[in-house]
């Protein structure tokens, strides 16, 4: 089977990559372009360890193609912390105890970036939807959750 | 003895040393181990739960290109020897068989061969090309059939363990405990309480799937990378199944997303190994989410009764259990820790336990966070539930009425040292959720847990640095953040701050010994071996300090991470810090370096209450989680925010297994969702924030105090919730889960009566 030849951007660097027609992208990202930071948790959409966005949206990356990323921008949690100073949302689950084993906490930490990029004032019951779609089987959301509303508190006060 | 105390270090919430490369993708996973050369392994399944294999045959599948080896049952040595230690339990022939089956597969996705390519994606191919010949054979699918008298056999070699002269059976093993006189006790009771409950079975769900990398050298020395409870488990077992020595294997454990029980097992490490002997190239396995649900840990699905009576005025006069769980396809279900703890929170004078271990054609039970306690502790639990209303006590009271204290003697043997289960009651009672009137046409239920918690084998090397910083080598693998929880003690001990101290896991040849992380042991056992590391650098920094002085050792405290002289030695000196000994330590004597290697014992038993509030739909049977509180007594909370962790993560668990979780099957032994859409676990939308409480009865055998707290928190949220959808619907729903359709069918049946 031939590669195909993708032209993307990752975390705002211009990456190219061969990606085989069948690869998802979190295949890609992981195995060709070695960025193993996004995790897979089942690979048919239902836990979120994948999560990453595409030109803003949040999406699983085990659910697109890699030659599916051709032309935009993939942000993915190598790319949250802004150079060696850690994102609010980063700090905040690390002050909160929100991980446990930190599987899903990539995952969780996509997910929480692209919800406060949207919405900076989210209560509990939009975080708590929100965060529907990614499984934490450690910590059972409690402490996730708080960290997501003291990262927004945070935000809301730097803006 | 410990006593509650002022600590500095100890009870703080500073950000764990690994977390910065946790939030960040950083840190390294089981799937995140790539190497020069590398190819990939894949597993090829049984698609029937129970047949004879008449053949493998890989032959189509060699002749494609990319296809580098085929291995199956023939290619393991057969025979192999022991018992595995750890949690789960079992023998190694077992293990092996388990892990690649020979002459029959025993459940639906028993591996019955593997295959290594270029590319995970050529591995998967090539298994279609893989020739197996199957004769079917009638799958038994449940305990209470698998245990009549000519049911089918999972394994016709099997018999009951002292019981063998009875010819085979699907009871693997039958325990007994008994005191007193529980007929007559029940004669003199009041009201008596029976029932039959049944837990579905359930998996860990760690959100990580196993995964590993092998590479064997020209020598015949395996390296295996994988994510695991306890890597030198992970070379015990895979040395076993494969006939090798342990020195012949090196274990490097990755960071682990999640195990809860299921990781102190093996499926994959000796195909991978053996693939990698026969390719010459490092070999990557990793499971489909598939898989993990097919193949790997479930607990057991169980069938308990309780009977228990009472006086009017709460006292119980003798309660019996029978308990019955499944093992899936080899002994080992925990219906031995189940019948230890069923009615360990209680002091009672007349009982009878029987556990019955039972061979079904499913996977191969695995521990699971407690392993045994929630289904027993289940149907006691709801028991008492029933037995409150019964003579109209409050649940509360009629458990403080028959509580185990400090000098009774468990259930299960032992006498109980301090325990915290009273004032655990106590806590609960007053605890304002409780104490606010639950909501119009809401239920409110409440529940005891308890797990043993163990200690077992562990080490530790603490070394000074010669900036004063500490590092800590131990070899548990940190799942909940125990490296924390080890600086913590480290700093405490050696009256350091706590960013001068990082503690690593090491490979099991870096470091000393440790059985898994699991049974609860870790912070207990591996926390005990820090500190005795860091009281042997204490010593060791007096003498340095001692010999800088001219006096004598004995002549040295060391107190607020530095050394003085003791009250009364009168010289004039300048105390020695930590740093400053450390600075000094090459012209002293040379490095400083601390060390300990114990088999712990003395582990205390921890003990919850937990309570909740709940609604139920009428015309759906959804059962909405309004309000959970979770008590238990840790000892004493380390990290405190780790511990709440343990009790929001346990709670949030055994919530899953009450409301959802479940293995279905159809008729033919092939579960019929395997997958995170159809078995739910429970996701943040579904639950409340869930109030902790932690009680503080420090366990006399660790010098602060430490009980172990991870495992207990998923008992107690079953009957909890059984309880208070019980309460809400003013009559019992016995089995699990409560899920939409069942209540609404009991709903309906109800209405009929
Ligand atoms: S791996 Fe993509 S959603 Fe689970
Ligand atoms: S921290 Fe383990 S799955 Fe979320």
């Amino acid at each position: 089977m031939s590669k195909v030849h993708v032209v993307t951007s990752v975390n705002g660097e211009p990456r190219e990559m061969l990606c085989e027609p069948q690869q998802s992208l979190l295949e890609v990202l992981r195995d060709e372009l070695g960025m193993t930071g996004t995790k897979e948790g089942c690979a048919t959409g239902d836990c979120g360890a994948c999560s990453v966005m595409i030109d803003g949206r949040l999406v699983c990356s085990c659910l697109m193609l890699g030659v599916e990323a051709e032309g935009v921008d993939i942000t993915t949690i190598e790319g949250i912390a802004e150079g060696s100073t850690l994102h609010p949302v980063q700090r905040k689950f690390l002050e909160h105890a929100a991980l446990q084993c930190g599987i899903c906490t990539p995952g969780f930490i996509v997910a929480t970036k692209a919800l406060l990029d949207r919405n900076p004032d989210p209560d509990e019951r939009t975080i708590r939807y929100w965060l529907a779609g990614n499984l934490c089987r450690c910590t059972g959301y409690d402490k996730i959750v708080r960290a997501v509303q003291d990262a927004a508190a945070e935000l809301a006060h730097e803006a | 003895m410990a006593e509650a105390r002022d600590y500095r270090a100890i009870g703080t919430r500073p950000v764990r040393p690994d977390g910065v490369d946790k939030v960040t993708g950083r840190a390294n996973f089981g799937a995140d181990m790539n190497l020069p050369n590398m190819i990939h392994g894949k597993v090829l399944r049984s698609p029937h739960a129970h047949a004879r294999i008449k053949r493998v045959d890989g032959s189509r599948a060699l002749e494609m290109p990319g296809v580098y080896a085929v291995i199956s049952g023939a290619d393991f040595p057969s025979g192999a020897e022991g018992e595995i230690s750890g949690e789960g339990g079992g023998t190694v022939s077992d293990l092996a068989m388990n892990i690649m089956a020979r002459d029959k597969a025993l459940y639906h996705g028993h591996a019955v061969a593997a295959v290594a390519a270029k590319t995970a994606f050529l591995a998967e191919t090539a298994l279609e090309l893989i020739d197996v010949e199957y004769e079917v054979l009638p799958p038994v699918l449940d305990v209470d059939v698998a245990m009549e008298p000519g049911a089918t056999l999972v394994n016709e070699n099997q018999r009951t363990r002292g019981n063998e002269s009875a010819g085979p059976s699907n009871i693997a093993a039958v325990t007994k405990f008994e005191r007193g006189d529980p007929e007559a006790g029940f004669a003199a009771a009041d009201v008596v309480v029976e029932r039959d409950y049944r837990v579905p079975t359930a998996h860990q769900g760690y959100i990580e799937p196993h995964a590993c990398t092998a590479s064997l050298d020209e020598q015949g020395r395996a390296t295996v990378w994988c994510c695991t409870q306890g890597h030198f488990d992970v070379r015990s077992m895979t040395a076993g199944v494969l006939g090798k020595s342990v020195g012949e294997i090196k274990v490097i454990p990755s960071e682990i997303g999640g195990g809860f029980g299921g990781k102190t097992v093996i499926y994959l490490e000796p195909l991978a190994v053996k693939l990698s002997e026969l390719t010459g190239r490092p070999v990557k396995m990793v499971m489909s989410r598939e898989e993990v649900f097919r193949a790997t840990g479930p607990t057991s699905a169980s069938h308990c009764k309780i009977k228990v009576g009472a006086k009017r005025d709460g006292t119980i006069t003798a309660a019996t259990a029978w308990l019955a769980y499944e093992a899936g396809a080899y002994p080992g279900a925990p219906v031995g820790p189940g019948c230890m703890s069923v009615f360990a929170p209680y002091d009672l004078e007349n009982f009878r336990i029987e556990g019955f271990d039972v061979l079904v054609n499913k996977p191969k039970a695995a521990a699971y966070r407690a392993p045994g306690a929630p289904q027993s502790m289940h149907a006691m639990e709801s028991a008492m539930d029933e037995l409150a209303r019964g003579i109209g006590m409050d649940p509360i009271d009629l458990r403080l009425e028959n509580c185990a204290d400090e000098g009774t003697q468990a259930p299960y043997g032992p006498v109980y040292p301090p325990i915290g289960i009273r004032k655990c009651l106590e806590a609960a009672k007053v605890h304002t959720n409780y104490t606010t009137p639950k909501a119009e046409g809401t239920g409110r239920g409440i529940a005891a847990g308890f797990w043993f918690n163990i200690g077992m084998q562990s080490s530790a090397e603490v070394r000074l640095s010669e900036d004063g910083t500490v590092t800590v080598m131990e070899g548990s693998p940190d799942i909940g953040g125990s490296r924390a929880s080890m600086c913590l003690m480290a700093a405490e001990t050696l009256g350091v701050p706590y960013d001068v101290v990082r503690a690593h896991v090491g490979d099991t040849e870096s470091t000393g010994f440790c059985n898994v992380t699991g049974g609860s042991r870790t912070t207990f056992a591996t926390g005990l071996a820090v500190v005795q590391a860091c009281e042997d650098i204490i010593a060791e920094c007096k003498q340095r300090a001692a010999a800088t002085w001219d006096v004598d050792a004995d002549q040295v405290d060391w107190t607020e991470g530095e050394a003085i002289p003791k009250p009364g030695v009168n010289i004039d000196v300048q105390p020695l810090s930590l740093a400053d000994i450390a600075g000094s330590m090459g012209r002293t004597g040379g490095p400083i370096l601390g060390r300990a290697s114990l088999n712990a014992q003395g582990a205390g038993a921890g003990f919850s209450v937990n309570f909740a509030d709940v609604n139920v739909d009428q015309e759906t049977g959804k059962v909405d989680i309004l309000s959970f509180t979770a008590i238990q007594d840790a000892g004493t909370a380390i990290h405190p925010s780790y511990v709440e962790g343990q009790m929001q993560g346990g709670a949030v668990q055994g919530l899953g297994w009450a409301l959802n979780e479940e293995y279905i099957y159809d008729d033919n032994g092939v579960m019929e969702n395997a997958g995170f859409l159809d078995y739910r676990v429970p996701v943040a939308s579904d639950m409340p924030m869930i109030d902790t409480q932690i009680i503080e009865v420090p366990n006399p055998s660790h010098p602060y105090g430490v009980r172990g707290v991870g495992e207990t928190p998923i008992v107690a949220p079953l009957a909890v919730t059984s309880n208070a959808v019980s309460d809400a619907l003013g009559f019992r729903i016995s089995d699990l889960p409560l899920s939409p359709p069942r209540v609404l069918a009991a709903i309906d049946a109800h209405e009929e009566d």
